[in-house]
Order: structure tokens, then C-alpha cells, then sequence
């Protein structure tokens, strides 16, 4: 049985699912006789996060995994299913109730130098969430709590009077958190926010969010394809494949003991710095178009145990000791 | 803070000859313009100072010509000199007010346009579509006759001016309104404008306060060049007759006049009002396209 998330659950998705509408315009549809085509971006994803901890949610490019990071802070609204942040469903909410919970969930992105407005000075730009949930009176008591900000994140309060454009991409991600953190939020959810920085940064980054979550008792949704990145920093993960949640479970168990083939072969692709001379099943095939995805399971193309019921029927998220996976092969005892 | 001298931009500037001259050029003749009522020898919209006995005299240095007018009369007897110093002021104005008008509507419908998106979008770019399909020119005239239908006759002469302005300006929004509607769909997906969205900050903010600082830098480029285009506009619609009123002349309206006496061999009457725009807006143009070049990452 899929787990069904408790309302105990800080944060919760529930059968999520976000389909784009990638048809031609109305005239060339109606000239060719083309049909209207969907993208499943998302297709009936659920998951939950307790209170303090970190979930990442790993997968290949285009799997969906930064618009499940989208649905969850409602920068896009879910095509069916429903995201509950401490109980709440954001969409059905009045405005002025959606306006506190916005405060308690803030995001950081991937990009440092698309994320921060260009033309804006760093401390108008950090102190841009404190003055839309009005959390500091006066211009004084705003530039404190900026340089304060700034401070937290190891930066310099002086810093405040300079442009994005002055700072380095470790720099300006730090100056994304400063933002991120300003309205004194619970939870964030963090859409790659490594994957465009040096190496050497990324490790003071993951670092710096750690320390940030055990001093603020922060809530993490942490998206990523890097799985260094990912066992460095989460308590829990979950695998998609084609919007889709294959596996689910703690940290230590999946890089461990992986269930889901996927998995396994994500796994496999990490480059082995010990020369353990490990001989490694190159997986076949490249990820299917997501127009159009393979019936049944999504990854049976790919999969050395395919059979017959693979290719027709969709497994479900199931629970085998600690973790849960979507494999009728596993489900069979066949792997 | 850097100075402005030391910026990039004031670095081309003046690296450029050829642009420093015209910007010399179209300040002096702005400037001589806007200072008209001081330095000019008489005032060519006192009809009671003028003399019909001073009228049709050509220039000091020829033959009949008169200190008191250096560069000649009109056929009422206007000193072309302040004429043209008037005048200039008249076509700056009107070529800089329609400039903003066109400015304003194309700058807000293109962000509306291009931040909204679907059928907000589609209606909007499919007026400017057909609009574009028009020459300018013919949109001015098409305004300016249903302005001047609506109006009562009597105001007609009061308000010539307002009604040039609507009408140039009207004619010219579709080019900004394409470019910023451009720079809004590569900008709203950018991940600042997201982060402000989060936070639950109204379209409207995003739109002014983070979209459009970043949306500007084309936009000054084509409201350079695009002056120099409603200048000549304005004075081809007075050549046309439906500009200004002749008792308050632009260039375009001098010229006009004096188009009637060319073949007469009073040349001056029409040659030094055309010498005058043809100078400015060349320069304006030039102005234009140094911008244009300046702020090109690529060219640099």
C-alpha cells in the first residue's frame, strides 16, 4: 500500500500531479487536424516531510522534479491531487490566510545569477520579503535585520549597499538564503540550489544550509540530480523517473540497499574515485520521450527484469522493509 | 559609486567624432529653441507687430536685402530667423510629447502584453499587427481626421497642437510595445521574478518594479531614433496642411509656405526652414544609432 501522508505531516503531497499543455495554437491545430498534447510533468507524486528534516528528491533532467518543488511553495497550482503544508491546502485558502502561510515556506533556486534582480541593491533585495509581510517597522529596524541576514550567511552587512553583479555564484547563493531566511521561514524548499557553483563551493553551501537548519530547526525539500550533494545533506530520499516516485526511502538505506532498478543504476553511474576495479552493467537506452511515455511502468524500456506485466500495468509505491518502490520485480521477488 | 565619467557609455561617447559633433549640434539647436522668446530678434506670433511692407525680403547679402532680417521675411513679413527659432520649438515639443504618449501607451501595453500572456497578448499583438501594416504616417492622418471631426471648428486652431501629438503618438506605440513585450517573456521567467511571486507580491509590482528596470535599455535606443521620425511626422503633416496653424508655425508649416513662393526665386523662404530640420534630425539619428551600437554588448 502506498503510505498515505498523516495530517501530522508537516508538509504533504497527495497524489500530486501537473500536466502542461504543449499543443500547437488553435489555428495549426485546426488546419492539421492535430490533437491537443499534454506533458504529465507530474503524474500523481505523493510524499511527506516531518518537521525538521531533509527529503531530496533526485532524478535525471526532465523528470519533474523542480516542478514538484514549483507545486509545493504554489508557484503552480496542481492539475489534480493537493499540497498540504501543515494541514492546510494552500489553494483553497482565503488571501489573507494564504499571506501567513507564504511567510512559513520560502524557496531557493538554482540559478544565482537569474535569481537575484540585477537593477536591485542586495539589501533591497534581501529585505524584499520583510517588507511584503511588513515584519519590520522603519527603515532602521530593516537595515539591522538585512545586516544581521547578511551576517548569517557569511556575508558582510556592508554588503547590502552593493549589486548582485559585485559577487560571486557561491556569494550570490548565499545572498538567495539571506532572502530565503528573512521571513523567518519553517520549511524551504531548495531547487538545485548546487548544481550551477564550483565544486569546491558547493561543499560550503551544503554546509552552510546544514548549520542554518540545526540552529533554525528547518524543514528541507531538496531537489537535485547530484547524489554526492544529496547523501551529504538529506534524511530521507525519494527516486523519480518520468514524474513519477520510484523509490522512497531513509538516506542510508538507499544508497546502501537500493530495491528499484533505477535506483541501482543511478547508483552505478557515480563515479567510483577508489578504483575498486567494481565491474559496472552499463543501462541501455536514454530516458523515453515524456510526450509519450512507454505504458506501465515508465522505466520498462530500460529495465533488465521487464516482463509482460511491466509493460501493461503501473506499479505502485509499496513497502519492503525500510523502503518503499514501484517495481513489480521486486514485488515478485524476481530481483 | 562610479562617476559618470568614467562609465562605458561616456567612454564611446566620446571616442565617437562624429557623435560628439552631432550632439553639439542637436543641443545647440534645442537649446536655441527652447530660448527662442530671448534670442530671437522679433516674435512671429505678434501678428500686430507684423509689417506686409517687410514681406518677400531675401537675405542681407543679396540684392534688396535688409540688417534687420538677416536671413530674410516670409510673405506676411515674418523674420524668417525667429520664425525658424519658434518654429523649431514647436516641432522639438510636439516630437518629444509624442515620443512620451507613444513611450507610455507601448511601454505599458507591451508588459501588460507579454506578462499576461495568452489571449491579453494575442489581442494586443494582433492590433499592433495591423497597425504595423500601415505606414505611420497613414495612422497619424487617420487620427488626426477623426480628432478633427470630433472636435467643435472653433477650437480646432487651440488645440491643433494636442491633436498632433495624439496623433503621432498613437502611430508610434507598436515598436516599443513589441520590444518590451520581448524582454518581458525572457524576464518573468527568470527566477527573480518567481521569488517575488512566492512571496505573494501583486502583478502589477513585479511588472513596474523588477520587469520594467530591466525592459528599459532597448527601449531608450528606439525613443531616440524614434524622435527624429515624429519630428519629421509633424512636419509632414504641417506641409499637408493639417498640423499647426500657419499663425503659429513649426518647420513643416514654414516649409509649406515657402514651397509656394520656390519657383517665384524666393528660395530662402523654404530652404533654411528645411536646412534646419534636415540638420537636427540627422543629428537626433545619429544620437540614435550611437545608442544603439553603445549599448550592444555585442559591437562593443
Amino acid at each position: 500500500m502506498p503510505s498515505t501522508p498523516s495530517s501530522a505531516d508537516f508538509v504533504a503531497a497527495e497524489a500530486v500531479a501537473r500536466h502542461f499543455d504543449v499543443s500547437k495554437p488553435w489555428l495549426s491545430r485546426t488546419i492539421e487536424g492535430s490533437p491537443r498534447v499534454f506533458l504529465k510533468a507530474v503524474d500523481g507524486v505523493s510524499f511527506s516531510v516531518a518537521k525538521g528534516e531533509t527529503l531530496a528528491l533526485v532524478g535525471e533532467s526532465g523528470c519533474g522534479k523542480s516542478t514538484v518543488a514549483r507545486l509545493v511553495v504554489g508557484l503552480y497550482r496542481p492539475t489534480s491531487g493537493r499540497v498540504l503544508f501543515d494541514g492546510l491546502d494552500l489553494t483553497g485558502l482565503p488571501a489573507a490566510e494564504r499571506t501567513r502561510i507564504r511567510r512559513r515556506m520560502q524557496m531557493i533556486f538554482q540559478d544565482p545569477y537569474a535569481s537575484l534582480n540585477p537593477r536591485w541593491r542586495v539589501r533591497d533585495i534581501v529585505a524584499e520579503p520583510l517588507r511584503a509581510f511588513e515584519l519590520t517597522k522603519g527603515r532602521a529596524e530593516q537595515d539591522e535585520r538585512v545586516g544581521d541576514l547578511l551576517s548569517q550567511v557569511g556575508l558582510s552587512p556592508a554588503d547590502g549597499e552593493k549589486y548582485p553583479h559585485e559577487f560571486s555564484g557561491g556569494q550570490r547563493q548565499r545572498i538567495s538564503i539571506a532572502r530565503a531566511l528573512s521571513s523567518n521561514p519553517e520549511f524551504l524548499v531548495c531547487d538545485e540550489p548546487t548544481s550551477a557553483l564550483d565544486v569546491s563551493v558547493q561543499a560550503q553551501i551544503l554546509n552552510l544550509m546544514r548549520d542554518l537548519q540545526e540552529e533554525l530547526g528547518l524543514t528541507y525539500l531538496f531537489i537535485s540530480h547530484n547524489l554526492a550533494a544529496v547523501r551529504h545533506i538529506s534524511d530521507r530520499v525519494g527516486v523519480m523517473y518520468l514524474g513519477r516516485i520510484v523509490e522512497i526511502a531513509d538516506s542510508e538505506t538507499l544508497f546502501s540497499a537500493p530495491r528499484h532498478p533505477y535506483t541501482q543504476m543511478l547508483l552505478d553511474a557515480i563515479p567510483d574515485l577508489a578504483m575498486s576495479g567494481h565491474v559496472r552493467e552499463p543501462m541501455g537506452g536514454e530516458v523515453p520521450n515524456p510526450l509519450d511515455p512507454p505504458a506501465g511502468c515508465h522505466f520498462h524500456p530500460r529495465c533488465p527484469f521487464a516482463n509482460a506485466r511491466c509493460r501493461a500495468e503501473t506499479p505502485a509505491l509499496k513497502r519492503y522493509g525500510s523502503s518503499e518502490a514501484a517495481c513489480h520485480a521486486v514485488e515478485e521477488g524476481r530481483i | 559609486m562610479r562617476g559618470w565619467r568614467d562609465s562605458d557609455l561616456w567612454y564611446s561617447f566620446t571616442r565617437s567624432r562624429i557623435t560628439v559633433v552631432a550632439a553639439a549640434i542637436a543641443g545647440a539647436t534645442v537649446l536655441a529653441a527652447f530660448l527662442a522668446p530671448v534670442i530671437a530678434p522679433y516674435d512671429p506670433f505678434d501678428l500686430a507687430s507684423l509689417d506686409l511692407l517687410d514681406a518677400h525680403i531675401p537675405p542681407f547679402w543679396l540684392e534688396d536685402g535688409e540688417a534687420r532680417f538677416p536671413i530674410g521675411t516670409d510673405d506676411q513679413g515674418r523674420d524668417l530667423l525667429s520664425a525658424i527659432l519658434y518654429g523649431a520649438r514647436i516641432s522639438i515639443g510636439v516630437g518629444i510629447a509624442s515620443v512620451l504618449l507613444s513611450l507610455f501607451v507601448g511601454v505599458g501595453l507591451g508588459l501588460v502584453s507579454g506578462y499576461a500572456g495568452g489571449r491579453v497578448d494575442a489581442f494586443i499583438m494582433r492590433v499592433a499587427d495591423i497597425q504595423l501594416s500601415f505606414p505611420a504616417i497613414l495612422i497619424a492622418l487617420l487620427v488626426n481626421g477623426v480628432l478633427r471631426g470630433i472636435l467643435p471648428s472653433e477650437r480646432q486652431d487651440d488645440l491643433a497642437i494636442y491633436v498632433l501629438v495624439l496623433s503621432i503618438g498613437i502611430s508610434g506605440w507598436v515598436q516599443y510595445a513589441r520590444t518590451v513585450r520581448g524582454s518581458t517573456l525572457v524576464e518573468k521567467n527568470k527566477e527573480y521574478v518567481q521569488a517575488a511571486r512566492l512571496i505573494g507580491i501583486s502583478s502589477a509590482s513585479i511588472m513596474l518594479r523588477h520587469i520594467l528596470p530591466n525592459a528599459m535599455g532597448p527601449v531608450l535606443v528606439i525613443a531616440t531614433i524614434h524622435l527624429a521620425v515624429a519630428i519629421i511626422t509633424e512636419a509632414t503633416l504641417s506641409f499637408l496642411g493639417i498640423g499647426v496653424p500657419p499663425t503659429e508655425p513649426s518647420l513643416g508649416t514654414l516649409i509649406r509656405i515657402g514651397n509656394d513662393f520656390l519657383f517665384s526665386g524666393e528660395w530662402w523662404v523654404t530652404i533654411f526652414p528645411g536646412v534646419t530640420l534636415a540638420v537636427l534630425v540627422l543629428s537626433v539619428n545619429l544620437l540614435g544609432d550611437w545608442l544603439r551600437d553603445a549599448l550592444n554588448p555585442k559591437l562593443r
